[in-house]
């Protein structure tokens, strides 16, 4: 059981070897095509993973409301996401005369590649990372940061007030909530030693993270509410403030992919979360990549309460969190972390 | 190393792939009757006044400074946080210097009101 | 010595690199121009994975591509109020500019090709982990220019505020 996937990808492996030796392609080909096919598969995870998401997400947020949510579409209304999916496909693709058509365009495609990109470092189960790069969480934080450049284009390109305004404000929100969110890894980081994510799953054998760095977690959770655009944090996406903000003129199947975009970014950050001080995907008696997935739904499922129990936050007083509060308070977490391990550790 | 990096940029085309084919699909499924009404830009069902552009509002300019001034110490924090098991206590020092020196900094941006949202 | 650069992804990242940097130059929507720096500067960062320095290549992506192009393009978006397609002609000196840009190529080609470069020794090493050299001589061999940096970008904080506030007060 536990190495079910690890099986699976091993034989898929041998075909492949297989097929680069009848075809004589050249040795490294067998190599990069499992990556392809790891990535493929990554890619389905997450999909089929954001479709239950969206309808998992108006079900809690129906139930925490005391209504019923969708009922229709299937059994319970299970197949609503499916429905919805359908829908958009079908809508026409209306891209307003005065729009930068390129940007416009170009904008929607990028959104979902950094999203895509960030899962290559993910460990989905012990030894199953797709890639375990040497500098592993470093290159989520890197990869993650180009998505504001994609929402300015988004914003920019539809060439309305609204969009523009709201891109802008997405933007300056995303772009201030970075520097916590980094900051409380820090603290993991020194602990752990090291920058690959399979390193720091195997720092927490013992003990997770989460009880050596409480607060670094809490200001983990409140800045990636943030960087998501989620939960008490969604100013610029308000529909009674700015109608959609950046995602005004977009219909059908671009607006479908900023949403996929939205929901996959939020189980990559649960993931995240799940693996820098939760333990990852590790934990007695159940194969690894179950714990994996349950403790990434627990992240996940966390996000969505906060984001229906809790108020919208005002602009400013967003930014005043972020910058007299959240910075200052995960500089001092450095400091004590710091301390405290020079302490422990001996001189 | 660079058999890693590729196997990102293998990443990147699977991405790029995915959001090119899910476009095709929908262009190919979907009716295409543009008119003047539905191609005009959106103002709450209003006609547009005015040009679009945007009031110049320091503050988005200064958040994405002062973001970029920190960017810039999270890079040399983190070599240090991967090495500090290892490093002397002088090096925990220096980089409080380090911090202690842009933490001014926030300090000076804070006290000038840069940081308000006006 | 460590593995060879693949030519082909090397030609590539070039054509790509080089062909955004003209287009930067040479585009007439600004916001374009942009757009396309964005590219360079993460065909740059392709550059320094090619010569496995995996830290300072997402280094490249998350200051540049991350941080200097969104304070760009917020003062591009921020400042421009006229016809936005024709904000960046040509102007009048595009001779006169092509002739000294294709002198300092020549200049600087010559120089890289014709000096002897040496491969300093710790280049040859085999790295464990680049993250690690750089943290080790970044807090002993060359503190002073860290610290250095440090006040770089603390002067770069007040001058940028000053500079904003000066903007305020004339309203």
């Amino acid at each position: 059981m536990e190495s079910l996937f690890i099986n699976i990808g091993n034989l898929c492996r041998e075909k492949v070897v297989e097929l680069t030796e009848v075809l004589n392609l050249p040795e490294a080909f067998a190599g990069y095509f499992m990556v392809l096919i790891y990535a493929i598969a990554i890619l389905t995870f997450v999909l089929l993973n954001a479709i239950v998401l969206v309808y998992l997400e108006r079900k809690i947020a129906a139930y925490l409301q005391q209504r019923l949510g969708p009922n229709r579409v299937g059994p319970r209304g299970i197949l609503q996401s499916l429905a919805d999916v359908v829908k958009l496909l079908g809508k026409e693709d209306i891209i307003p005369r005065a729009a930068d058509k390129w940007i416009f365009r170009l904008a929607a495609v990028l959104v979902i590649v950094p999203t895509v990109m960030v899962y290559a470092v993910i460990p989905f189960g012990k030894d199953m990372i797709a890639v375990d790069l040497n500098i592993g969480i470093f290159y989520f934080i890197a990869i993650s940061s180009t998505a504001t450049i994609a929402l300015l284009m988004a914003g920019w390109g539809s060439n309305n007030k609204y969009s523009l305004l709201g891109s802008m404000r997405v933007v300056a929100q995303m772009v201030s909530y970075e520097i916590p969110l980094v900051f409380s890894m820090l603290g993991v980081i020194m602990i752990a030693g090291s920058l690959q994510m399979s390193d720091i799953v195997a720092a927490q054998k013992d003990m997770w993270f989460i009880v050596f760095q409480p607060v670094a977690f809490l200001i983990f959770i409140i800045a990636a509410t943030a960087e998501l655009n989620r939960g008490p944090f969604d100013l610029p996406e308000g529909e009674q403030e700015i109608i959609a903000g950046p995602f005004t003129e977009y219909s059908g199947m671009r607006y479908a992919l900023f949403f996929t975009a939205e929901y996959a970014n939020l189980i990559s950050t649960s993931a995240i979360a799940a693996t820098l001080f939760l333990g990852g995907p590790s934990g007695p008696w159940l194969p690894s990549w179950m714990w994996f997935l349950i403790k990434v739904y627990a992240m996940i499922l966390f996000f969505m309460w906060i984001r229906w129990t809790i108020p919208r936050i005002r602009i400013d007083h967003l930014m005043k969190l972020n910058w007299k509060f959240l910075v200052p308070l995960s500089l001092v977490n450095i400091f004590v972390t710091g301390v405290a391990l020079k302490l422990f550790s001996g001189w | 190393m660079l058999e890693q990096f590729t196997s990102i940029g293998i990443f990147i085309f699977v991405g790029l792939g995915f959001a090119v084919s899910s476009l095709l699909v929908a262009w190919i499924v979907r009716p295409k009757r543009p008119n003047p009404l539905k191609m005009s830009t959106y103002e709450c069902g209003l006609e547009t006044r005015g040009r679009t552009w945007i009031q110049f509002k320091v503050s988005y300019f200064l958040y994405a400074l002062v973001f970029l001034v920190f960017d810039v110490e999270v890079v040399f924090l983190i070599p240090w946080a991967v090495e500090f098991l290892k490093l002397p206590w002088i090096a925990f020092i220096e980089m409080f210097i380090f911090i202690g020196i842009l933490v001014v900094g926030l300090w000076y941006v804070w006290k000038e009101g840069a940081l308000e949202w006006k | 010595m460590s593995g060879m650069a693949s030519p082909v992804i090397f030609w590539v990242l070039a054509v790509v690199t080089v062909g955004a940097g003209l287009a930067v130059a040479l585009t007439r929507n600004i916001v374009h121009s942009a757009l396309f720096l964005v590219l360079t500067f993460i065909g740059t960062a392709g550059f320094f994975m090619l010569l496995e320095a995996d830290f300072l290549a997402a280094v490249q992506i998350l200051i540049y591509a991350g941080g200097v192009s969104v304070l760009l393009v917020f003062g591009v978006m921020l400042t421009r109020h006229g016809n936005i397609k024709l904000s960046n002609p040509l102007n009048r000196y595009k001779i006169t500019g092509g002739i000294v840009a294709a002198l300092l190529l020549l200049l600087t080609g010559g120089l890289i090709l014709y000096s002897e470069w040496e491969v300093s020794p710790e280049a040859l090493r085999e790295q464990e982990s680049t993250v690690s050299a750089i943290a080790v001589s970044m807090l002993s061999e060359y503190v002073i220019p860290f610290e250095a940096a440090a006040l770089l970008l603390l002067v770069a904080l007040i001058g940028a505020v000053l500079l904003a506030k000066g903007v305020k007060h004339s309203k």
